[in-house]
């Protein structure tokens, strides 16, 4: 493989131009030509499907593979709060200028300035797309739009479908989906899971892949390749994520050349609920919408054990909007996070095992009344009752931190391409807009941008260079050299014969990266996390139980293909957070913050990308670094007080 | 708590299946019903006994994964409820719990708890859409949409395709599943230009896979989202005006 550089491929001239400018300069398929072209797409959340559905819809022959039963099922659909654009609707101050700062100055100055504002300037689209498409957006009683507020900002841009906007999206591009797979331009293989990238002279030229149901392992060649395959947030075993999601296609063709950039920066979301025992398979997010309504306190007394109605409004500590007056209970994600792990640390936490904060309602059904409460929250409240036992009606819910979402991904151009040419990354699964914290309700955003809007362009100029060049035939010897090294880890998954269950490693796993790579992290628990894992990852290869055969459906087979990338995932995290010696964002380094527990940043010194190049099972990756230019946005210490 | 399970083992597609018994100990009230089930594999597996295959993903209640009958209900006890939502302090300390997969001939059985629901995929393929290409949409507040027809189709929509409904059936039908997708849509302005074909070819599509409805309302019980069976009788409604329009009626008035 050819040395890696990094070129964002920005374009000159002025940011609101750029993606104008470069629509125009970018080479195009015409139609009659688009016929004559392969794309693969893996994945089938809002990223994948709407970006399977435009590029069928351009043309090209398009062929979709998900692990899932349904393209529909795909984890996008859990979302909750909202979708964020710049329509200015509520005639708040909004455009795409702020919706481009505030995202930014969110992810704490560690994202590049042309792909946010890209971002901010396609999220229009995106509504009109959505609406058009037959999405439910809530509405006012005049039949308009109607928008609420999410951290991290003073404007309210969030479009959201009841606490189910993700499903509806996700509905939204599976139907378009659908509509491509009846007219035959998409060949849908659903629980077919990636399992390798195929690289032929460096190139990106399809992939191996299992069939779930027969094991069957096959070849898939094609002009480009399209990741959709999300957030890597499972490598922390308890997580918001679904029980499938997993980081293996990314791994995989990171393996294959293509650099991971970021590792280190995972999003812990702050209302969740608590894990209550030991058997807890995953937690559950609580929408951050609720934090327009409810308000956030523990007892001021950690010996206080008074139930929530009996505490007194004296006795109560509102430690948000004690500290961030001006944001209050919305600032963003990673400061609300760490506020609630400071508390509980100091044996404020409330519940049984005193590990969450309460997040309460009593004011707000006080001041517009259950019934409003019902209809902005309703489907929540049902879930938090379903989990708990108990009413949020009546009793504050209690919420803590965890895993929700990743910001670091594969390395990917202003064009989404990685620096494996032909390999396109989108979604979450790409690094690219968030820097080192998304803000509330940008997720479904991107997702939908890289999908819609972006990538069907980008991609045409890519595939515009390969024209008369017929895909690689997978009888090429790059293919069954491919194929052979997935059939051997199954084989090799399957003959272990030791005691424990990939669940049980994950577990394991999940512990050290929550307790060393979690919400804050030192040095000496970094290496110590660089010790660990690898023991454990030994371990997991000496001691690895998988039952049963790899010719039907079998859930642990799975499993442990996907825990053993989260081992080595796991180790690239570490080794980012250890370099990175600086917080910012989701990255908060204990020794890197103000007088008053605030991340500190190093622009000095970290202005970059890290974007890690695999070089070998037996060798640390090295570190290439894309640095940030900022002409727009002034550098600032992110204040929310 | 402990639970003895009677769980549906059934080795492939092709195999007769059987029940076969497992004790839960140590449940907590917290769990949910896949924890449980977890804990039941956890304990498969040291015994080097090969664990029970169910789907299951998102685990809380709107991917539409997981789904089995317990104690002969879909989705077992609790109303409005998936099974991952649904968690054990709803049984009694010792009782005993049959699981089994989804009664459905149009859902065949994979392995274990595991079916194929591809049916369904089949039914929005033949029109469950509104045919909008990306990069055609107009403005979204140019069409203003009454917040109660907002709140119906919502309502439609919130269906996450678990296929509780048909499992539930003693048809085997599938009307509220297409009902709920068709009119989500029928409902919406934006759904009107293909309205007449998008409801023909649903319900042909559908009637090609499942059994006929005949209003038993099971499904409506069993539907972990508590969608309402009046979406069958305006898609029964929509269907028959769709019969005269789809073949050009409309100017015999026939449509109305």
């Amino acid at each position: 493989m050819s040395p890696v550089t990094l070129d964002s491929r920005i374009p000159d001239g002025p940011i609101e131009d750029k993606w104008e400018s470069h629509r125009f300069n970018m080479r195009l398929v015409n139609p009659a030509n688009k016929r004559r072209f392969d794309v693969i797409v893996i994945g089938t959340g809002l990223a994948g499907a709407s970006a399977a559905a435009t590029m069928a819809e351009l043309g090209y022959r398009v062929k979709v593979f998900t692990f899932h039963d349904s393209p529909r099922r795909a984890h996008s659909i859990a979302a909750q709060g909202g979708i964020n654009a710049a329509k200015n609707y509520q005639n708040d101050g909004d455009s795409p200028y702020r919706l481009f700062y505030d995202t930014v100055k969110g992810g704490d100055f560690r994202s590049r300035e042309a792909n946010v504002y890209r971002l901010a300037q396609v999220s229009v689209d995106i509504i009109d797309q959505c609406v058009a498409q037959g999405v439910p957006f809530a509405r006012e009683y005049g039949g308009m739009l109607e928008n609420r507020s999410f951290g991290g900002v003073q404007v309210s841009r969030t479009f959201y479908a009841r606490g189910q906007t993700g499903q509806q999206l996700l509905l939204g591009a599976y139907q378009a989906l659908m509509r491509q797979v009846s007219l035959g331009a998409v060949e849908l293989h659903p629980r077919t899971e990636m399992l390798d990238l195929v690289t032929v002279d460096g190139s990106a030229r399809g992939v191996v892949v299992r069939d779930l149901l027969t094991g069957e392992i096959s070849s898939h060649a094609a002009h480009a390749v399209v990741l959709a395959t999300g957030g890597y947030g499972n490598v922390y075993y308890l997580s918001t994520n679904a029980k499938k999601s997993n980081a293996t296609a990314i791994w995989r063709a990171h393996k294959k050349g293509a650099l991971f950039a970021n590792p280190c920066y995972t999003q812990i979301h702050p209302t969740c609920i608590p894990a209550s025992d030991e058997f807890q398979s995953k937690l559950t997010l609580m929408s951050e919408s609720l934090r327009n309504d409810g308000r956030i306190w523990v007892p001021r007394d950690s010996a206080d054990t008074r139930p929530a109605h009996a505490i007194p409004e004296e006795d109560r500590d509102y430690y948000l909007e004690r500290q961030y007056p001006s944001f209050g209970n919305l600032v963003p994600r990673d400061v609300a996070s760490r506020a609630a792990k400071r508390q509980v640390d100091t044996g404020r936490g409330v519940g049984p095992k005193k590990n969450g904060v309460y997040l309460d309602f009593a004011d707000a059904i006080d001041r517009l009344g259950r019934e409003v409460i019902e209809e902005r929250y309703g489907n929540l409240f049902e879930m938090y009752e379903r989990i708990t036992g108990e009413d949020p009606y009546v009793l504050p819910m209690r919420i803590y931190p965890a895993s929700h979402y990743t910001m670091g991904g594969l390395w990917v151009d202003y064009n989404l391409m990685s620096n494996v040419p032909g390999l396109f990354v989108i979604g979450e699964a790409n690094f690219s807009d968030h820097g080192a914290n998304r803000l509330g309700a940008s997720a479904l955003m991107q997702g939908l941008a890289d999908g819609y809007f972006v990538l069907p362009y980008t991609i045409g100029d890519y595939l515009a260079g390969l024209l008369g060049q017929p895909p690689v035939s997978t009888s090429h010897p790059a293919f069954s050299e491919a194929q052979q090294g997935v059939e051997d880890q199954v084989r090799q998954f399957l003959s272990i014969g030791g005691t424990r269950s990939p669940d049980d490693f994950h577990r394991e796993l999940g512990k050290i990266v929550w307790d060393d790579i979690g919400m804050e992290r030192t040095r000496e628990g970094l290496e110590q996390a660089l010790r660990d894992i690898p023991a454990l990852k030994a371990e997991f290869y000496r001691d690895l139980r998988v039952l049963g055969t790899g010719e039907t459906v079998n859930d642990s087979l799975e499993k442990a293909a996907r825990v053993a990338d989260f081992f080595e995932l796991a180790e690239l995290m570490a080794r980012d957070a250890l370099h990175r010696e600086e917080s910012c964002g989701g990255h908060f380094r204990v020794e890197h913050q103000s007088a008053d527990g605030e991340a500190q940043r190093d622009d000095e010194h970290f202005s970059y990308v890290g974007a890690w190049e695999w070089t070998g099972r037996d060798s640390p990756q090295t570190l290439h670094r894309e640095h940030l230019e900022f002409e727009n946005v002034h550098l600032a210490t992110r204040s929310y007080r | 708590m402990k639970f003895t399970l009677q769980v549906w083992r059934q080795a492939g597609p092709d195999d007769r299946g059987h029940f076969e018994t497992y004790e839960a100990q140590d449940v907590s009230d917290e769990m949910s019903f896949l924890e449980v089930l977890d804990v039941v594999n956890e304990d498969l597996i040291r015994e080097g006994k090969e664990p029970i295959q169910f789907d299951h993903d998102c685990r809380e209640g709107i991917c539409g994964s997981c789904g089995m009958m317990i104690n002969g209900q879909p989705h077992g006890p609790q109303r409005g409820t998936a099974t991952c939502q649904l968690h054990m302090r709803k049984f009694k300390d010792g009782e005993t719990i049959v699981v089994e997969p989804w009664r459905a001939a149009s859902f065949p059985i994979v392995r274990d708890l595991v079916v194929n629901r591809s049916a369904f995929d089949r039914i929005v393929e033949a029109g469950g859409y509104i045919s909008v290409n990306t990069g055609s949409a107009v403005e979204a507040n140019m069409l203003p949409v009454p917040k109660s027809v907002s709140d119906a189709a919502m309502d439609a929509a919130a269906c996450i395709g678990c296929g509780a409904c048909v499992a539930a059936c003693p048809n085997g039908a599938a009307q509220l599943f297409t009902a709920a997708k068709a009119q989500h849509l029928n409902l919406l302005p934006q759904g009107q230009a293909e309205r007449w074909t998008r409801t023909e070819a649903m319900v042909e599509t559908m009637e090609e896979y499942f059994g006929s409805c005949t209003m038993h309302r099971e499904c409506e019980a069993a539907c972990p989202k508590n969608i309402s069976i009046d979406f069958i009788a305006y898609l029964n409604r929509d269907y028959v005006k769709a019969k005269t329009v789809n073949r050009n009626l409309t100017g015999q008035g026939l449509s109305q």
